[in-house]
């Protein structure tokens, strides 16, 4: 069912590689989700997220200090190897610290034509937060038109806004169907899908999910579901992670992860203003961490995700040493804890030791089946 | 090579310095007392805006409270051990861990209780600060928290728009403030205060520059001391004129060859937060006729400056130099978030390679021999960036000698090693331990 997202997901180079031969347009590769693909799409210019390969580190440790995130030095790995050397650009909107510094070692040792840092707003719970935001897109877009040689206009916007809420849409739509008893999808498939969203032109990939969609809708997955679980935390497109908590009598229902519903949940609105909406949908979408403060909106979203989606459990993740997530975690595990959802921590690093997570994967499932028996 | 002597006397405004910072604990501590408020902020939240309330509002900076508690290494380990009993990580900015620790044990590092806030007041460019206060408030039951985001890019590429951005919310939080506190709010305390941070900030900035001088009449170790209290009340007319105080006071050692260290030969910067338990580092190294005559983070963690007509780096202008008058509350909110986002400890939030510049020019015009990076294992928002930084001073031809640590967490600093370190790069510097 998801093979051409699988083929997608372990293949994006070669993808890329054929679309902009087949295109003869542009590939940006953005560093965080907070870059409004709605204008590079616009610009018919392809975006891919940077992520990292799950290797051993052996290129970075001279250009960032080991106490940052395994998944910066993992992305800059990339570049420094070669692997994203179809690139023409690069833009990062401003989010954590870690991620960063694989934008600024990248720009400097890895030059491309095009090369852009957005100073996303982290204070987005302001009313000054929108036409700030609104401001500076101003800004990229005229650096983007400056540099394909064009003017980008509102209709092209418009076209961009409606690429990316289609394909978002579907996306919901996928998701919806894991509410279900029996969900016909893995946790392992949605990443599947979810992360080869991030990388290949969303026209093909909604075109993919109407199918996939078509497919599913009634289909029943053969397996048991097991234990209902919900993953959280940093980034996370640990596939072989997913695979073995799933060999193991759990199924990943639903995720708080920028890989994952952070990325597509809510849609650009219609409005006049094109820009002013775009900025609007950045500023209300999930947050990061980073970005979450006064108030702390994500618990009541990620409580209304473990209510919807019935989970039983949550694994929640963090990547070593990432401070946005490691400020979030105590807070949101109890407010979890306090509903009755019970949690397993788990921290990550570039390469995860997966046999002996899965002990503790196992010893997670074995007490929350165990308290099934006497419910 | 013969070992060079020169004069050296103690500061005769040592005295006066550590009366400031003391003074500024128990002000803050005892500001119920006579009807005043407690407000709780980072050292580079915008303190002239809360002064704008009135004379008896007293602050607590977190970062310098914080290190005051690292420097007591018994009180810093128990503070440290509360914050991970109540679940979280300990790779996590040691300086909110040594406060948070202060709160959850309802102990004061300058005694009694922990004083709490009656508002947190604090900005945002490190991805710590806001949730720093977040958790402050939720540790001491919700306090009313407000918080400015400066993170609008560097000043070179400073634009409407990004000012238009913080200074709405500084708009924002003055109305606030009136809210949370009662009051009626006096744009002619905010005025004041915007001039004495801009002077004192200058004159900080000053003072450093009198450091390129050989010898150099201030040691690093020493200037702990003393930018310290920018960090603590830098819009304070008090902090303003103990800098002028102190800036006569260097030029009198310039002028009479009053050297920080007697026999220096070898002049080295540092970067980021020491790691506050053990500057005795700093001692070491002046037995091999070394000094630290700074850093970007001394330098411009507080101090405000620009590029000079003959070229070099020196204090910035302040708007009263240039003969501004400011006449209101935008006008001052404006000056305010401009001049702060010039800070050059600023500047590398965005890339590392703003910061390799100021360094390079540093190390060029203070003459320096070498430079110690401290891979700072507390501090995510000074060590960004720090891998790049060691290139790009080799590249331009500094020896660059690095070592791990933590500036708040001792468990994380190895002193022995440190020295070896230390042993290895005067060697390779060609210097040895002067024997008297």
């Amino acid at each position: 069912m998801v093979d051409q997202f699988r083929d997608w997901e372990q293949n994006r180079h070669t993808y890329a590689k054929a679309w902009k031969e087949k295109t003869g347009s542009k590939v940006i590769g953005y560093f965080c989700t907070y870059v409004p693909e709605e204008i590079l799409y616009a610009a018919d210019i392809l975006p891919v997220r940077i992520l990292g390969s799950h290797e051993p580190h052996d290129v970075t440790e001279a250009h960032i200090f080991g106490m940052f995130c395994p998944f910066c030095r993992d992305c800059l790995a990339q570049g420094l190897k070669g692997r994203y050397d179809y690139l023409d650009g690069i833009v990062i909107a401003q989010s954590c610290l870690h991620i960063r510094q694989a934008y600024s070692s990248w720009e400097k040792h890895i030059p491309v034509d095009f090369s852009y840092y957005l100073p996303m707003p982290n204070n987005v719970q302001s009313p000054r937060a929108v036409p700030y935001l609104a401001g500076e897109l101003r800004e990229f877009k005229s650096a983007l038109e400056k540099w394909i040689g064009r003017e980008i206009t509102d209709q092209d916007i418009r076209n961009g806004i409606r690429t990316m809420n289609e394909n978002r849409s579907l996306m919901h739509q996928v998701y919806a169907l894991k509410k279900k008893e029996n969900p016909p999808l893995s946790g392992e498939e949605t990443m599947e899908i979810a992360i080869s969203e991030q990388m290949v032109d969303k026209k093909e990939h909604s075109n993919e999910l109407k199918k996939l969609l078509n497919e599913i809708q009634t289909k029943q997955n053969g397996k048991n579901t097991g234990t209902r679980l919900m993953i959280l935390g940093s980034e996370d497109d640990d596939i072989p992670f997913l695979r073995m908590i799933e060999s193991v009598g759990g199924t990943i229902v639903i995720d708080d992860h920028c890989v994952g519903t952070r990325y597509f949940w809510n849609n650009v609105p219609e409005r006049d203003n094109v820009i002013e909406a775009i900025a609007w949908r950045y500023c209300e979408r999930p947050a990061c961490p980073s970005k979450d403060w006064i108030e702390r909106s994500r618990i009541s979203h990620i409580l209304k995700l473990a209510q919807d989606y019935d989970v039983g459990g949550a694994i929640v993740i963090q990547q070593k040493f990432c401070d946005p997530h490691e400020l979030d975690i105590p807070a949101i595990t109890k407010a979890l804890n306090d509903v009755g959802v019970k949690t397993l921590f788990l921290e990550f690093d570039v390469t995860v030791p997966v046999g002996q997570l899965k002990v503790r994967c196992e010893a997670f499932l074995e007490m929350l089946q165990e308290e099934d028996l006497f419910v | 090579m013969a070992v060079p002597t020169y004069k050296t006397e103690p500061l005769q405004c040592w005295n006066k310095a550590k009366e400031i910072r003391i003074n500024f604990y128990k002000d803050y501590a005892n500001a119920h007392d006579n009807g005043g408020l407690r407000w709780a902020g980072g050292a580079w939240s915008f303190g002239a805006i809360p002064a704008g309330l009135g004379d008896d509002v007293f602050p607590l900076t977190g970062e310098p409270y914080a290190a005051s508690i690292a420097f007591d290494k018994e009180f810093s380990l128990r503070c440290l051990e509360a914050v991970e009993k109540k679940g979280y990580a300990r790779d996590l900015c040691s300086y909110m861990r040594n406060y948070w620790g202060s709160i959850i044990l309802n102990e004061y590092a300058f005694g009694g209780k922990f004083p709490k806030p009656d508002f947190i007041w604090q900005d945002h460019i490190c991805c710590s600060h806001a949730k720093w206060y977040q958790v402050a408030s939720e540790l001491e039951g919700g306090i009313p928290a407000y918080c400015i985001d400066v993170s609008v890019g560097p000043h070179q590429e400073l634009t409407e728009n990004r000012i238009d951005y913080v200074v709405g919310q500084m708009h924002d939080g003055i109305e606030w403030l009136e809210k949370i506190s009662g009051r009626r709010y006096d744009d002619e305390k905010l005025i004041e205060a915007v001039y004495e941070e801009c002077r004192a900030t200058s004159v900080w900035a000053e003072i450093c520059t009198l450091n390129k001088t050989v010898p150099a009449p201030l040691d690093e170790k020493s200037m702990y001391s003393l930018y310290v209290l920018g960090t603590l009340k830098k819009h304070s007319k008090e902090v303003a004129d103990f800098y002028e105080e102190l800036r006569d006071e260097i030029k009198y050692r310039v002028e009479n060859q009053i050297a920080a260290v007697k026999h220096e030969r070898c002049r080295l910067m540092s970067d980021t937060q020491p790691p506050w338990g053990f500057l005795k580092i700093f001692r070491y190294l002046e037995k091999f006729g070394a000094v630290s005559v700074g850093s970007l983070y001394t330098f411009g963690l507080i101090g405000m400056w620009e590029d000079k007509e003959d070229g070099t780096w020196g204090p910035r202008t302040t708007p009263q130099q240039k003969g501004i008058t400011i006449d209101n509350r935008d006008q001052a909110l404006r000056i305010l978030a401009e001049w702060n986002l010039s800070k050059p400890e600023w500047q590398h939030f965005y890339s590392p390679h703003l910061k390799s510049d100021m360094m390079i020019r540093i190390a060029k015009e203070w003459k320096l021999d070498g430079i110690m990076l401290h891979y700072n294992r507390g501090c995510e928002g000074l060590t960004v960036g720090i891998a790049e930084n060691r290139l790009a001073l080799i590249e331009a031809g500094f020896p660059v000698m690095t070592f791990e640590g933590n500036m708040g967490d001792e468990r994380e600093f190895d002193e022995a090693r440190t020295a070896a370190r230390m042993d290895s790069f005067m060697e390779t510097l060609g210097f040895e331990l002067i024997t008297e």
